[in-house]
């Protein structure tokens, strides 16, 4: 943004029209910091995917020249792509920020928690998130959702209470009025905080175009063995893939989203820079999460379900 | 995920596009859905495996077409029941705008929805049934409209399809609506004709209504100004946060964080700091990393001043010569959007821009009926969707701007301080309707609406 003519747009008669991404951008910054005014304990949920990372870049915008108030937490389902977590562990590293992991592996180890038949680990995350929530008393916990994703989200609030048990009622939302923000909470209870619940995954990717983010190599095409499973093309690996009526291949792929191996599908593409990529996605008549996701393929209420359970 | 695909669109011709926020308004049967549907469907915003899902669900319920509907109603208990309980928020894009819909429920609760959903936007698409004209819900969707300012209304006349596409139907509609409007206050009102089902007049021009010049609602959409003129707004930035890196690098770097909430800040201007009333002067402005002369709403920037004023967050910095006066007595127009009450005498925490404050509500002098703007006086409290005016004395001087001179820094929220609970929405000053109690010699038996 400058304010030279530059930033003049078309069918406006105001010269003081903000572009759509910087209109997002805008209000996204404000979000972080009224949350950074506040809260005591807030935390970013940070995977290594790309809207945990341009929710970092945000955050390191809201504050510079000064540090990013906010700790990070990842919860590591144990079948994450190395790509991703050596990401992580750069970013944290480059930006001085403390991480705090959550290990499914952890608890399935513990006997806290159970592998499931079909071997996905997305839903499992619930519990190991919530206790570091109520461990490290995180009163604010940002998450990188977006609306457009799927219909259970469109009802999202930006600002979102959770209760001691970090359920979502659904039923029970406080109204949001003007740009007002309500953070009051019980002690116990949190506040989930979406600051991309206005973008889309076009905006994601212009947003990543026009700032130059660098992401994980996955989210760009390469050939990688793959295996059929459900309808998607999955990442073999330890984690479980292929079964024995399953079979590999090598494929020209890429990833739209990231997240536990076992549930998160490749697209064929041949997308290897950003404009590509976004090429590629206006083109699309699949949505991210319809492309890629098992998990929400689960039921028509799979997200609204766990949700209220207390996933992101 | 929504762009249309059928030309190939460049990251380049995408990133110069502005944003434009409405809502919509329409009761059961004015065909809300279905125009939602059709908006999003031709402008081929739903993707294969959305409309996959709900033809499935369609089909599972015994329906012979896919129900739009199904698209926008998110929950569980919304698809059991057919009904939208709460405000859902869609996206879709053309080459020329980005668009978030507030999708406001026709339902009971209706008021407070509109509200939630009328606080953000910048355009109201009002829908009537052109058989039923305007109705006592399309006045109470108007009012709302006015009393939230929002500064387009476009008024859809929906199902000319059923009335012969006659343009005297269409006429009447229009001149008795933008009459009733316009005494409210709306600024602008546009009026289309439409057929949300056949797809008249939505996105693509209508083949049955040559009479009808003006522009389809899509085109509308892409084309209404969505910022105002700021040369003559009052600027205001609500401070959210010090920025203090005490790092070597920036050892004395003071910045004061904040989304400007109107008008525009220049390097060189002197500013007042209020509610101390402290002056400076701008020596910087950082716009996220970037130096900056000049920065306008709803930019989010960090201002730098010539001097160490005490500035912390909940103070608003305004040019020095242009302050609002600041007062401890409230006066406003609310809508009450909780489920228990607001009373003369209870205790509340009122949030203004950045600042909360402890606050008491001294008096509800008038609850105004939208259906034909009457006011009640006295009403002793305010239920749920209600709307009335209030005195509500804080516990600390602020620095209050009228609602009509400013959407932002004239609303605030009222809070329960035990539970959290969001109660009231509030607009400061005069609101359109007259600020004292009129007369209490009808007899109104249905106040609640």
């Amino acid at each position: 943004m400058t304010t030279t003519a530059a930033a003049l747009t078309e069918g406006t008669d105001s010269p003081y029209a903000l572009t759509h991404l910087d209109a997002l951008e805008s209000e996204a910054v404000h979000i972080f910091r009224e949350v950074a005014g506040e809260f005591e304990r807030p935390v970013i949920l940070f995977s290594g995917g790309k809207d945990s990372i341009v929710m970092l870049h945000l955050a390191l915008k809201a504050f510079a020249p000064a540090a990013v108030p906010f700790t990070l937490l990842h919860v590591d389902t144990g079948h994450n792509f190395p790509e991703v977590l050596e990401y992580r562990d750069r970013a944290v590293e480059e930006h001085g920020l403390r991480l705090h992991v959550a290990s499914v592996q952890e608890y399935i180890d513990r006997g806290v928690l159970k592998e499931r038949p079909d071997g996905t680990r997305n839903p499992l995350q619930t519990v190991p998130l919530t206790e570091a929530i109520r461990e490290h008393r995180f009163d604010a916990v940002f998450g990188g959702g977006r609306r457009d994703e799927e219909k259970a989200r469109a009802k999202e609030r930006v600002f979102s209470l959770r209760d001691e048990f970090s359920q979502w009622d659904p039923r029970r939302q406080r109204p949001e009025l003007w740009q007002l923000y309500n953070g009051r909470h019980a002690p116990g209870e949190h506040v989930r905080v979406f600051p991309l619940s206005n973008w889309t995954e076009l905006d994601v990717w212009q947003y990543i175009a026009r700032e130059q983010i660098e992401l994980p190599q996955i989210y760009f095409a390469h050939e990688r063995e793959v295996f059929r499973r459900a309808g998607m093309w999955l990442t073999a690996g330890d984690w479980g893939g292929p079964k024995q009526d399953e079979s590999v291949e090598t494929r020209l792929i890429r990833y739209r989203t990231v997240g536990d191996m076992s549930c998160t599908g490749a697209v064929d593409s041949d997308a290897t820079t950003l404009d590509a990529v976004i090429a590629e996605i206006a083109a699309s008549r699949l949505t991210e999460r319809g492309a890629t996701r098992a998990d929400d393929k689960m039921s028509e209420a799979a997200m609204e379900d766990r949700k209220r359970e207390g996933y992101f | 995920m929504s762009t249309p695909v059928d030309n190939a669109v460049q990251f380049a011709d995408l990133s110069a596009t502005t944003l434009l926020r409405f809502a919509t308004a329409g009761s059961v049967d004015d065909g809300k859905s279905t125009l939602v549907g059709r908006l999003l469907h031709d402008s081929k915003s739903v993707l294969t495996d959305q409309l996959e899902a709900v033809e499935a669900a369609s089909a599972k319920r015994g329906q012979d077409a896919p129900d739009l509907a199904l698209l926008t109603d998110g929950l569980r208990a919304e698809r059991e029941q057919g009904i939208t309980i709460d405000v859902a928020y869609r996206y879709f894009a053309t080459p020329r705008r980005r668009f978030i819909l507030a999708d406001t429920p026709g339902h009971v609760q209706y008021t407070r929805n509109m509200v939630t959903g009328a606080s953000t936007a910048d355009l109201a698409l009002v829908l009537v049934d052109a058989r039923n004209g305007v109705v006592e819900q399309t006045r109470r969707h108007a009012a709302v409209a006015a009393l939230l300012r929002v500064p387009h209304v476009v008024l859809a006349v929906n199902k000319m399809d059923l009335v012969g596409y006659e343009e005297k139907v269409f006429a009447a509609i229009a001149e008795e609506f933008t009459t009733y409007a316009g005494e409210l206050g709306v600024p602008e009102i546009t009026a289309i004709p439409i057929s949300a089902l056949a797809g008249d007049n939505v996105v693509e021009p209508s083949a049955h209504m040559d009479w009808y010049g003006g522009p389809t609602v899509l085109e509308h959409l892409e084309t209404v100004p969505v910022s105002h003129d700021l040369t003559g707004c009052h600027a205001r930035l609500p401070v959210q946060y010090v920025i203090r890196p005490q790092t070597a690098e920036h050892p004395d770097y003071r910045g004061y964080a904040g989304q400007i909430a109107a008008g525009t800040f220049r390097v060189g201007e002197s500013v007042t700091v209020l509610p101390s009333g402290r002056t400076s002067k701008i020596s910087g402005i950082d716009l996220l990393g970037e130096s900056v002369n000049v920065a306008w709403t709803p930019q989010s920037v960090t201002l730098l001043l010539d001097d160490d004023v005490d500035i912390s967050r909940g103070d608003l910095i305004v040019p020095s010569g242009d302050a609002p006066a600041t007062t401890q007595d409230v006066e406003a127009t609310v809508c009450h959007v909780a489920d228990q009450p607001l009373a003369v005498g209870h205790r509340v925490l009122l949030k203004h821009g950045t600042r909360t404050v402890k606050a008491i509500v001294k008096d509800i002098p008038s609850r105004l009926t939208l259906d034909d703007l009457s006011l009640h006086p006295h009403p002793g409290q305010l239920a749920a969707n209600d709307i009335g005016r209030v005195k509500i004395r804080t516990a600390e001087p602020l620095p209050l701007d009228s609602y009509a001179d400013s959407r932002r820094t004239g609303a605030f929220i009222l809070i329960d301080p035990a539970d959290g609970t969001t109660l009231t929405a509030g607009m400061v000053g005069e609101s359109f309707a007259s600020p004292e109690p009129v007369k209490a010699d009808v007899d109104y038996d249905g106040w609640d609406f």
